[in-house]
């Protein structure tokens, strides 16, 4: 049995995908969710086999959805958004259906990653994987930052951030409230986050720019960057530049 | 394209007419004060004034087509000084001729030059002068009412953009569940098709309309929120309250559909609950009220969000269209998301199509 789950805000939309899956008795819808944090708890209860997902829905969108996933189920997106269609197949996802999809095109694209599935168990999540950390350069994502403290899922907006310090596999974010850890890379949030507001100012540490009130010199090349709370984050040779650039000097 | 005076009737006229005048007046004066003979007092008049008339039609031409833009006061007077020496020249070789055999009258046409070029130089450069103004300011009109031919082209495509902001995603959206709804409730299926053509028919044929009455443009929302409540189901539900003496005030049309669009976008996309989206229309000092309320989650929103496209277009809208940029009010509370859009109305109701 092949355990699913469709995540759509639009009912009708959710109908179509179960009217299709009709002709696939082995695939099992465990759950129909309305927005990501159902999804999110549906995934982690029932962990499924495969997932249906919708970009634009309430709360949280897919994308940010998907970053929030610890066991990566094989996805496939029904959306009405071209934009993101086009990244997805760059990086070979296991699909994109762009709404309204016909039957033909639906069981294509199940039918492949049934077809992968036998051959190599492991290769779709990680393709979802590979299509996240393309497509999360688009602009419906870039003004917030989703995380997740001990079970729920917080929304930063990211003029709230005062930095990102790179800390192992994580990511810490660090803001008023106090800092988040995210299973992410630098270079996912420096493609990311908007570059005249963010700045990579050394290898682990990205700023925001508009937190910065004065810069210090700091041993022979390097500076320090002293923000507003009076955290003091170090700038590199190569990152000071950036920094000027970002600050329109 | 400037208008040369030669291709004017009236300068013409005026130019022949003035210097019959003149042929007449000065023949004249030649026999009564200078006591001159007939003969030659007309023939020398005649030469003088005609190749006179000829040159300041000259200067008047072709200052049309070309002054400098430098220094053009001291080419004027060039142009003018040359000219006058060449007239001079013409008429005094031109008469000479005429009466080689009178010694009385070549005396006095000798002694008459300094006079004849001062006269005739005054003449000619008046005329340059005046003809290089006319053109100049000629030229200004015609720079200026380009200017505002090209503002206004810019003006009505940007406003033509601005009205095409129908949502590719929406009709997508909508044509999936008509998709859906084809298998599991085709009577449905057939209602929203209806609905989607005609609010797709409204938003073609309203492109060229200038103003629209407010009940048809309430008509086009409804089509659209319908729509709007069949892929959402019961969680959306509408009230559309107008007063009845707004029934006759008009407005642009597209102006509230972004409005709405946003009201769905912010009160439906981004929540889970059912909730009510309110549009109430009334009259107040002559001018269009529509309100649109929609509920809204302060905690989910971004603070940028009163600045999203979809309002700062419309915002830009009735900035091009009224000149003002108080018709857009928004406010919001914890819950509640107002948007406020004032409609000045037309004096010319006449004119609505």
């Amino acid at each position: 049995m092949i355990k699913a789950i469709i995540i759509d805000d639009e009912p009708l939309a959710r109908a179509v995908v179960m009217e299709y899956l009709l002709d696939f008795p082995q695939v099992q819808v465990m759950q129909e969710c309305n927005d990501g944090f159902e999804g999110l708890k549906a995934i982690q209860q029932h962990q499924p086999d495969i997932i249906f997902l919708d970009v634009q829905m309430p709360k949280i969108n897919g994308f940010e959805m998907l970053e929030l996933v610890e066991d990566m189920p094989a996805v496939i997106f029904t959306t009405a958004f071209e934009e993101h269609a086009i990244r997805a197949f760059e990086v070979n996802a296991i699909d994109y259906l762009l709404k309204p999809f016909s039957k033909d095109r639906f069981e294509k694209a199940l039918n492949k990653w049934l077809g992968s599935r036998n051959a190599a168990p492991e290769t779709a999540p990680q393709q979802t994987t590979q299509l996240l950390e393309t497509a999360a350069a688009s602009p419906l994502q870039s003004h917030r930052i989703v995380v997740k403290i001990n079970g729920k899922i917080k929304i930063i907006p990211v003029q709230d951030v005062h930095y990102l310090e790179a800390a192992d596999d994580y990511v810490k974010i660090v803001t008023q409230e106090g800092a988040f850890l995210k299973n992410k890379t630098m270079s996912f949030f420096e493609q990311t986050l908007d570059p005249q507001q963010f700045a990579r100012v050394h290898r682990s540490y990205m700023l925001n720019v508009n937190q910065v009130t004065r810069i210090e010199p700091y041993e022979k090349e390097n500076h320090l960057a002293i923000l507003r709370t009076g955290a003091k984050v170090p700038v590199s040779k190569t990152g000071y530049p950036k920094l000027k650039a970002a600050l329109g000097l | 394209m400037i208008k040369r005076p030669l291709s004017d009737k009236y300068f013409r006229w005026t130019i022949a007419v003035t210097a019959y005048v003149f042929l007449l007046l000065y023949g004249g004066m030649l026999i009564q004060w200078f006591g001159l003979g007939a003969i030659s007092s007309w023939a020398d008049s005649a030469v003088h004034i005609l190749l006179l008339a000829a040159a300041v039609a000259m200067i008047a031409h072709n200052l049309g087509y070309y002054r400098p833009a430098k220094g053009k006061y001291l080419f004027l007077l060039s142009y003018s000084t040359v000219l006058t020496a060449i007239w001079l020249a013409l008429s005094t070789w031109a008469l000479k001729h005429m009466f080689h055999d009178q010694a009385e009258y070549l005396q006095w046409l000798k002694s008459a030059v300094p006079v004849h070029f001062l006269i005739a130089w005054i003449v000619i450069t008046s005329m340059g002068l005046r003809s290089m103004l006319v053109y100049d300011m000629a030229e200004q009109q015609e720079a200026l009412e380009r200017r505002e031919a090209a503002e206004r082209m810019s003006r009505e495509a940007e406003l033509y953009k601005l009205r095409q902001q129908l949502q590719p995603h929406f009709l997508f959206n909508s044509l999936n569940s008509i998709n859906a709804l084809i298998v599991l409730q085709p009577q449905r299926a057939r209602e929203m098709v209806l609905k989607l053509s005609d609010f797709l028919r409204g938003t073609l044929k309203r492109e060229d309309q200038q103003w629209i009455p407010l009940p048809e443009e309430l008509q086009y929302l409804q089509w659209y929120l319908d729509i709007e409540k069949v892929r959402f189901g019961h969680r959306l539900s509408t009230e559309v309250i107008a007063d009845e003496n707004a029934a006759k005030l008009v407005m642009p049309p597209m102006l509230l559909q972004p409005v709405v669009e946003n009201a769905i976008k912010y009160g439906l996309y981004d929540t889970t609950e059912a909730i009510t989206i309110t549009i109430k229309a009334w009259v107040q000092q002559n001018m269009l009220y529509v309100q649109v309320q929609n509920p809204y989650d302060s905690a989910l929103q971004q603070p940028h969000r009163g600045t999203g496209f979809g309002l700062s277009s419309i915002r830009r809208r009735l900035y091009l269209l009224f000149a003002r940029q108080d018709l857009l009010e928004i406010s919001c509370d914890e819950l509640i998301f107002t948007t406020l859009i004032k409609v000045p109305q037309p004096h010319d109701k006449s004119n609505h199509n």
